[in-house]
């Protein structure tokens, strides 16, 4: 049984209550995700599978054999940071910077649901291909990534400059 | 507290008294920022740029380590038990199914823990750091609900969880005193803070109460809170033979070091506690159980250990704001001038910490009242130990006084701003002292024009937008400055150009490190990357507490002081063939990577050719900064006019807040982005207090109730408007940079404010907080 993990393959672990969270944070030393509650309520450990994003304190590890993770560590490329990465130091999206992974891995993932036409609480067009990056949209959607410091304007602005393409 | 305690601090407060007299009548030159920081003259150079963090690039790709991300070879993962009664013993812990459970290596408990003394509580001691002083798992008593009384060590993290759940204890149960107003009923002790008693009194307030033409009464109440920072509360530590190794996230790592070595019986410099990067702290990350526990397991089973506290530990082991009962009484004349000024209440603590929340703290120079009268009461509850959480006192104490100044305003039918601006003090009320630096009204004025003010309506609800009530609402903030004793920082200078800076301080997010290299390298005369800034290691010099917003004067000061020894050694080592030959400290600054005459700037010579020829490698001078007797020569505050505006469903009673600005008076600002982002978090801290926050207390049984994140509301993004934020950039003449703390103003008035412009929409005033929609309905 094996996973992929920033392109790498890896050995899926025997124990089968191992959370994907420990599993990367534990296992293959890869603490980029963070743990911030362990039970699905703040998205610090927020990570991508096959691009849509997650929770992976609430997923086992083996749950997502055969699956391709994203962390954060393999978001920025031999060329240099993934332009929300930038975006994030740019706008001053951080403080303490624990929240940050799990809110860049989300909001590429919300980026993604838009282009899909995923419709969230703040949908006005259920049936719309494509949704709008409004104000409203944004926020809502990126509502699970807790942030304590309080970088929420500079995570928005970040995160709006970046998915300019979806801004209407 | 024993008696005792009381007395020696109460000993300490009266020698403070009679040296804060002295030091008032000083001329100023004799008093630290006496003369002004040089750096407050450089308005070009790398200080007040918006320079982004050092430490961004590490933080964005999850390379920035912290405390549960550090690893030893044969590490062990612990687990705990929480004790379920407020009050009594522990008579039986079966611990035999644990031990037997897959991977469990030990399993500690009160039986077989190392002995340890008792941790020094905060303030009993220069580098006490424990939240409390209770005896940690060395005795069979429960303290508190919640209590840690056994914990697991195993192979993985899965195998400790499950093994921590099969301890067993039994319980003989004491009557606890878990309801505050049962405690009061039985009678409140005066509250003590920081030595001083939270009592204050001019004049005759209750006399002048009854005269008074306008008077407003009322009283406040305000819950419980947890910092709920969203790193977890961990600690991976490891025993090198008799030297204790601790990767903390922690906001005073020198404290931490000297208390843990003195629960263990070793020598301070045994104990090596390193924090690099903190996820947060806001008071919560200093020393509880869980530090401790680690390092007593670990010894207990030879084996390095990881700690990592799950979310309900965060709320079981470290203590949060306490819950407050204030009045507020207010008497003024027809213009608005204050007569009287009352602010008192209760808080509660327990037996063994020493901070009753003290809300009295803004009260103090707030106002130009005649008479005054500001107390704090205390009851003792049988409750994880109370804390430090930003702006304790100032946060909820500005809720109390700023929503009465809002009531006493619309009694006298007068603009709310007005009122404020006709009470602003020339000095402050109490000690008579002038301030250092205070530019309020100002602050008032540019806030209001570029709010909109004028077009609040004074009328409560008169505006209506379909179903969405309007209100504007605004309240005064304000946050000492304070610069704690113990401050040292080491400078090392190479013959290559470049400076590293050493000091035990913390990066919590603040922006320390950034601004901190702003400053040093501006005050060298070096380019940024030619500057290293080290902090977050005890065994670095300084006793720094990143809390009270005091981290960067107490930075600033011991930089300023090794910086004049640095300076003083290299006009020394550079002889008489250097242009710089025969001049003085005072008459030289950093420039183009050397030292400079000040008015005559070709008279140069760059720090290279200096060490050079004295034939040096390197330079390194140590300097403590005077103690810090500026507090008691002049009144030293930041201040803030807060502004909001909240949309209430008039349906559902539903409170939005749509608009809000922060108009700061700060002193100067050192770097406007991350300063930007520091008022922003208190701000939106301050929003959480207003409208959502409450660590719920069950007072049948004392345990907290909802200890998760997803049943303790923090604000979300879709809670969070554009907050604006503008500052008036005045250096403060008598602080190191012309700076003041900044950390913590942004929660300070910000809950009045909502308070106060949810009444302006609804007509409904909210005295006990968080303001949730069934008190609106």
């Amino acid at each position: 049984m094996t996973i992929a993990v920033n392109g790498t393959i890896v050995s899926l672990p025997d124990d089968p209550r191992v959370s994907l969270l420990d599993l990367l944070r534990e296992h293959l030393h890869l603490p980029g995700t963070k743990k911030g509650c362990n039970q699905g309520a703040c998205g610090a450990c927020t990570v991508l599978a096959d691009g849509e994003r997650i929770l992976s304190c609430l997923a086992l590890a083996v749950q997502y054999e055969g699956r391709a993770i994203t962390t954060v560590e393999g978001l920025a490329t031999d060329e240099g940071l993934h332009p929300l990465q930038a975006a994030f130091i740019e706008h001053d999206g951080f403080q303490c910077g624990y929240c940050t992974p799990g809110q860049i891995c989300s909001a590429i993932g919300m980026a993604d649901e838009l282009r899909r036409g995923v419709p969230s609480h703040v949908t006005r067009d259920l049936a719309a291909p494509v949704i709008a990056l409004t104000h409203d949209e944004l926020r809502e959607r990126m509502s699970g990534n807790l942030c304590r410091c309080g970088a929420h304007n500079g995570i928005v602005e970040a995160i709006a400059e970046t998915f300019a393409e979806l801004v209407p | 507290m024993s008696i005792a305690k009381d007395a020696k601090q109460a000993a300490q407060g009266a020698m403070q008294g009679m040296m804060a007299k002295a030091v008032a009548l000083a001329p100023d030159s004799w008093v630290p920022g006496g003369k002004p920081d040089p750096l407050i003259q450089h308005r070009h150079g790398h200080v007040g740029q918006p320079v982004s963090r050092i430490d961004g690039p590490l933080k964005v790709t999850g390379n920035a380590r912290f405390a549960a991300e550090f690893s030893f070879e044969g590490m062990v993962y612990g687990a705990l038990s929480y004790a379920t009664i407020a009050r009594g013993r522990v008579t039986a812990l079966d611990t035999a199914e644990a031990e037997a459970a897959p991977g469990v290596v030990a399993v500690m408990t009160h039986l077989n823990a190392p002995r340890l003394n008792p941790p020094p509580v905060f303030m009993s001691a220069a580098k006490a750091a424990g939240g409390d002083d209770l005896p940690v798992m060395q005795d069979d008593r429960v303290h508190w609900n919640g209590q840690p009384i056994a914990v697991v060590l195993a192979e993985t993290q899965e195998q400790a969880d499950h093994a921590a759940s099969l301890v067993r204890a039994t319980y003989a149960q004491e009557p606890p005193i878990t309801s505050f107003a049962q405690a009061m009923a039985q009678g409140t002790a005066p509250g003590l803070f920081m030595g001083q008693p939270l009592h204050n009194a001019s004049g005759d307030a209750e006399a002048a109460l009854a005269a008074a033409e306008v008077r407003i009464d009322r009283t406040y109440r305000t819950p419980r809170h947890n910092h709920n920072a969203i790193e977890l509360h961990a600690a991976t530590v490891a025993w090198d033979g008799d030297t204790l190794r601790i990767h903390d996230a922690s906001q005073l790592v020198a404290h931490t070091a000297w208390s843990i070595a003195r629960m263990f019986g070793i020598e301070e410099n045994q104990v090596v506690v390193t924090s690099p990067f903190v996820g947060g702290g806001f008071g919560g990350k200093c020393l509880w159980q869980h530090q401790i526990i680690a390092a007593a397991a670990a010894k207990l089973a030879g084996r390095p250990v990881r700690l990592v506290l799950s979310r309900e530990g965060v709320y079981r082991l470290v203590g949060g704001r306490s819950l407050t009962e204030q009045r507020v009484a207010l008497g003024a004349n027809r213009e608005g001038q204050l007569a009287a000024l009352i602010h008192t209440g209760t808080t509660a603590k327990t037996r063994h910490n020493v901070l009753p929340e003290p809300f009295i703290m803004p009260t103090r120079s707030a106002y130009a009242a005649e008479n005054l009268l500001l107390d704090v009461q205390t009851v003792e509850l049988d409750m994880l130990a109370n804390t430090f959480m930003r702006a304790p006192g100032e946060s909820v104490g500005t809720f109390a006084l700023e929503s009465a100044m809002d009531e006493l305003a619309e009694a006298l039918g007068m603009d709310p701003i007005e009122l404020r601006l006709r009470n602003e003090p020339e000095k402050d009320p109490l000690s008579g002292l002038p301030f250092s630096s205070r530019h309020l009204s100002e602050s008032w004025r540019a806030g209001a024009e570029r709010f909109g003010w004028h077009l609040r309506s004074p009328r409560p609800a008169a505006h209506r937008d379909g179903e969405w009530l309007v209100g504007m609402g605004c309240a005064t903030g304000t946050y000492p400055y304070y610069r704690m004793p113990g401050g040292a920082a080491r400078i090392t200078l190479t013959d290559e150009g470049r400076a590293a800076v050493d000091i035990a301080a913390h990066e919590m997010g603040m922006g320390t490190a950034t601004a901190q290299t702003q400053v040093a390298a501006e005050r060298l005369g070096l380019p940024l990357d030619a500057v290293a800034f080290n902090y977050g290691d005890s065994t670095l010099p300084g006793v720094v507490l990143a809390g009270g917003s005091q981290q960067t004067a107490s930075i600033g000061a011991s930089v300023i002081a090794a910086h004049r020894a640095l300076v003083r050694e290299l006009l020394r080592i550079a002889g008489n063939d250097s242009p710089l030959a025969g001049l003085g400290p005072d008459e030289v600054a950093g420039r183009d990577g050397g030292l400079c005459k000040h008015d005559a700037p070709d008279r140069q010579e760059s720090y290279a050719s200096i060490l050079r020829r004295a034939g040096q490698k390197s330079l390194t001078v140590e300097a403590r900064p005077p103690d810090p007797l500026e507090t008691m020569h002049w009144s030293m505050h930041s201040h803030a006019a807060m502004f909001c505006e909240v949309r209430v469903n008039a349906v559902t009673g539903e409170p939005r807040i749509s608009r809000f600005l922060g108009s700061f008076d700060c002193g100067r600002i050192l770097n406007p982005k991350t300063a930007a982002s520091q008022f922003r978090g208190g701000i939106i801290m301050g929003m959480g207090l207003a409208l959502m926050e409450e660590t719920q207390f069950d007072e049948r049984s004392g345990r907290v109730m909802n200890p998760s994140l997803s049943e303790y509301h923090v604000p979300v993004h879709m809670d969070v408007p554009e907050i604006d934020v503008i500052w008036n950039d005045i250096a403060d003449p008598h602080t190191p940079m012309g700076a003041r703390g900044i950390g913590e103003i942004g929660i300070t008035g910000t809950a009045a404010a909502i308070a106060n412009a949810v009444y302006n929409a609804t007509g409904k005033r909210v005295r006990d907080l968080p303001i949730t929609l069934d008190k609106l309905l």
